[in-house]
């Protein structure tokens, strides 16, 4: 029994060194360049595009990012608090409020692609055809209750929700509370995957609609598209180290940097051309918002 | 239901072809949960056995506490993990917010009470007398204390077996706090998760089969270690 | 104990309390080297406390423990005196391991090296016979089988004091005597000296260098076996030493120590002392009491007979026990030869005798009540 307790023991030592070994061996790795952590959509992420740019960074700089990909508003909160260094965001009005107020630097425009309203093939409020989101959107509000129209919001303050708010409000509607308007409070995949399942209308990004409906058969079209108002548009925001001293500022303009670089918005504009036949995302590092006519 | 079968056959082919990224999950899965679950092995079973075995005021308090510990919502202990890890928060100097450590942590937590709590019971259900006899055998306290474990080990297992399950299958914590960064703290749980945000079922389901099979795999080995030992 | 063989373990004034009640009280109780002391006394007199008390794992809260000249604190000190002593509890309480693991417990816990401790754990199986089941688990063993491991597991650490806490109990007899035989031969050649709980007044006469009765958490009695048989010091140590019959008396006339002692309508002879008028118990021992189917007259040497009535009759094993009436109470066992030679019955009339001598006078307590057990 000796023996075997001491063996038992032993292992025990030896799991719990290993434990250690491993995660120093992996802080060290980490320690090699600085860590930035870039808080941004779950677009970004759900369409594989940064799969593709943070590994050639991370090589380039020798700099770690950890993704951390949630909604735009919390990406902003995060800033907002000095959790995170950078963030890739798609919510302009926020954006420009979060500059404002000091907590973010050096905004620059990288890419957009457009929002989409989808919907069901049979599209119960007859929205295919409309002038503009903002009257698609009051057909599915005053639709009538035996057509069984349901709009599927994210719900989650991300860009998508944000810019749905905003078209609501440009429609002089407000949806909370009805009956036909259901929040998911997911990431845009998901909350494709529940309208295509409820045969749904939602806002999505032409991107993530994309890739999505390329690998699993949504039951959803494109209904309305091309309007300027519709616009997706992706800003880098360096979070201010003057409010937060903790913030790796070099990391974060190194992050910058890269995204707009010329190599980095060749990737991005070619990025989904193979399996989609068509961008996702359109670069647009130096232009001015006015141009996409925002 | 192609989906289904179309997501089984490329998950198949995904382990078959021993895909590096899935590898890389997996043994991070297991490192991050064995990890926790030793941790919270070596301080559930000696605090476990502290409150068995010692009488205080307020010991039914503490073993209702613990208990509600048991059941301790992963996403809760994310959240508060969160918040001491948080660069401003009073940990943030460490910077182990979005690491394997802080998983480790949150799972730790998570795991510790479960250990803790089924400590507990299993010494208090072995012979009040036992104490009594390994003392009366010449034993210090301390000999005591690790006799009556070994004596409460089948049980024990049980506490491993739910420690580890619990936090190997759990994601609120593991994407809170290690924020499923590629190749660094996405573990198998929240890479399920985000696979099936992406729409990628075929990945998603290749790793909820994983995470199954280690669920089996390591059951049946308690499960068989236990039958071996129990008693006729 | 022999007066030669020096004092082991002395208690002084030794208390504990539970709750608030005194439980064992001792004022003073001395065990010599290799001495066998047997403690008797019904459940819940403070037989158990007492052990655990001497082994220092129960509180006490007066009293002073000297083991050979030196003095034993509560504390961690208690420890290298512990290690020389080792008790046995009431149940097995074997550990989830293999017999050979489980004998070789306590000299883990001691430190012994391997060597030593595999040749100590292998010669004390062997002398417990348990050498062929030295890798079973201890799960596995039949009942006696574990007590014999739960014994040689104490015995293994070879301890200068061995406590049992009725080590034999629910035993069936053959598997007990032989039990019983191991131990009394281990004791001996290693020179222990032991204090054995038992309910068995037979176990305690035939291992004991001296039986300790307890009631009510103190020593009634302390004495040589044939002492404590013949000469119990109270009713109570009577009935635990097998006086079944207990009678109520009045001494009416001592002549230089021949007794007549009146008991309800009848009158006993016995051997005693006592002044006339004096209330005592006279203790009978059944084995002690012959029954005949005609008055015996000049065939017996016995100084009281009596006709009886058969009132019951149980079996006892080896023997029946008679309740007879002859105008008190009276208690006789008889063989099952006598039994069948006599062809008793239940209503039967016979003649019931007993010597003087078999007559055991207790002087009874003028305050407090004999518990009777």
């Amino acid at each position: 029994m000796m023996k075997q307790r001491g063996m038992r023991q032993s292992a025990a030592w030896l799991l719990a060194a290993c434990a250690i070994v491993t995660a120093s061996a992996a802080s060290a790795a980490e320690k090699k360049g600085s860590t930035v952590i870039l808080a941004t959509t779950t677009s970004t992420q759900d369409s594989g595009l940064l799969d593709v740019l943070i590994p050639t960074f991370q090589k380039e700089t020798g700099h770690f990012v950890k993704t951390i990909s949630v909604g735009s508003g919390q990406a902003m909160a995060m800033g907002r608090k000095g959790e995170a260094d950078v963030l890739l965001v798609h919510s302009p009005a926020d954006e420009q409020k979060m500059v404002a107020e000091g907590f973010g630097v050096h905004r620059r425009l990288v890419m957009h692609n457009d929002f989409i309203v989808v919907g069901p093939a049979s599209d119960p409020a007859k929205i295919k055809g409309a002038k503009s989101s903002k009257e698609a959107l009051k057909l599915i509000a005053e639709a009538k209750p035996e057509a069984k129209a349901l709009f599927l919001s994210r719900g989650d303050n991300s860009g998508t929700h944000s810019k749905e708010k905003g078209l609501w409000k440009a429609a002089g509607m407000n949806p909370e509370g009805q009956k036909w308007y259901q929040q998911t409070g997911l990431g845009m995949g998901e909350t494709l995957s529940v309208a295509s399942e409820k045969d749904g209308y939602t806002l999505t990004d032409r991107g993530t609609y994309l890739s999505l409906a390329k690998k699993k058969k949504l039951h959803l079209e494109i209904l309305v598209q091309g309007e300027p108002l519709l616009l997706n548009v992706y800003h880098v925001i360096e979070v201010n180290p003057e409010k937060w001293p903790k913030v790796n500022a070099a990391g974060a303009r190194a992050f910058a940097d890269f995204m707009l670089s010329k190599e980095t918005q060749g990737v991005i504009g070619r990025f989904g051309v193979d399996t989609f036949g068509a961008p996702l995302f359109f670069p647009d590092a130096g232009k001015k918002p006015e141009s996409l006519g925002l | 239901m192609d989906l289904i079968i179309e997501g089984v056959v490329k998950a198949f082919h995904l382990l078959i072809a021993l895909d590096p990224e899935v590898l890389g999950i997996t043994f991070l899965s297991l490192m991050v949960s064995g990890t926790a679950t030793i941790i919270s092995l070596a301080i559930g079973i000696s605090i476990g056995a502290i409150v068995a075995l010692t009488s205080f005021p307020g010991k039914r308090i503490v073993v209702s506490l613990v208990n509600t510990g048991m059941g301790l919502p992963p996403v809760v202990v994310g959240l508060f993990v969160s918040i001491f890890l948080w660069r401003s928060g009073p940990l943030g100097f460490l910077g182990l917010l979005y690491t394997p450590t802080a998983i480790i942590i949150a799972q730790s937590i998570i795991a510790t009470p479960i250990v803790m709590g089924i400590t507990v019971g299993a010494l208090q259900s072995l012979p009040a007398s036992l104490r009594l006899q390994i003392l009366a055998l010449g034993a210090t306290r301390i000999q005591m204390v690790w006799m009556l474990v070994k004596e409460a080990r089948l049980p024990l297992m049980a506490g491993v077996m739910a420690g580890f399950g619990g936090v190997i299958s759990e994601v609120g914590a593991s994407i809170m706090v290690g924020g499923n960064v590629r190749g660094y703290t996405r573990v198998l749980t929240t890479a399920t998760v985000m696979e099936t945000g992406r729409g990628n079922f075929d990945v998603a389901i290749a790793l909820s089969v994983l995470l199954l099979s280690f669920s089996l795999v390591i059951n049946y080995a308690l499960t068989l270690i236990q039958q071996r030992d129990r008693p006729r | 104990m022999t007066s030669a063989s020096r004092v082991l373990l002395d208690l002084h004034d030794l208390k504990v309390e539970r709750g608030g009640v005194e439980v064992l009280d001792i004022p003073s109780f001395s065990l010599g080297e290799n001495e066998f002391v047997s403690l008797i006394g019904p459940n819940g007199s403070g037989k158990t406390t007492l052990l655990l008390s001497i082994m220092c794992l129960l509180e006490r809260s007066a009293g002073r423990i000297v083991y050979r000249g030196e003095e034993i604190g509560s504390d961690h000190s208690t420890l290298a005196y512990r290690r020389k002593i080792a008790m046995v509890l009431q149940e097995p309480l074997l550990f989830n391991a293999t017999v050979y693991e489980n004998v070789a417990s306590g000299l883990r816990m001691r430190g012994v090296a391997r060597a030593v401790t595999r040749r100590k754990v292998m010669a004390c199986l062997e002398r417990f016979n348990l050498a062929h089941m030295v890798h079973r688990s201890a799960r596995k063993l039949s009942g006696g089988e574990a007590r014999r491991v739960s014994l040689a597991r104490a015995v293994a650490v070879e301890p200068d004091v061995l406590l049992l806490d009725e080590p034999f109990a629910n035993l069936d007899a053959p598997t007990r005597e032989s039990i019983t035989d191991d131990l009394e031969k281990t004791v001996r050649d290693a020179e222990m000296a032991a204090i054995l709980v038992t309910h068995d007044r037979s176990e305690a006469l035939r291992l004991s260098d001296r039986i300790v009765v307890m009631q009510s958490g103190k020593i009634v009695q302390a004495d040589a076996p044939s002492v404590v048989m013949n000469c119990p010091a109270n009713g109570f140590v009577a009935t635990c030493m097998g006086m079944e019959t207990i009678l109520d008396g009045v001494i009416e006339r001592n002549e230089d120590g021949q007794l007549a002692v009146s008991i309800a309508a009848s009158r006993l002879e016995a051997i005693g002392e006592g002044e006339p008028g004096t209330r005592v118990y006279c203790c009978i021992r059944p084995e002690n009491v012959t029954i005949d189917l005609v008055h015996p007259g000049v065939a017996t040497s016995a100084r009281n007979v009596f006709p009886a009535r058969i009132v019951s009759m149980s079996s006892m094993g080896f023997f029946l026990k008679v309740s007879l009436d002859c105008g008190f109470r009276l208690v006789s066992y008889v063989t099952p030869e006598s039994f069948t030679r006599l062809q008793l019955e239940e209503g039967k009339e016979v003649f019931a005798s007993f010597k003087a001598t078999a007559v055991h006078i207790v002087a009874r307590e003028e305050h407090g009540k004999v518990d009777r057990g």
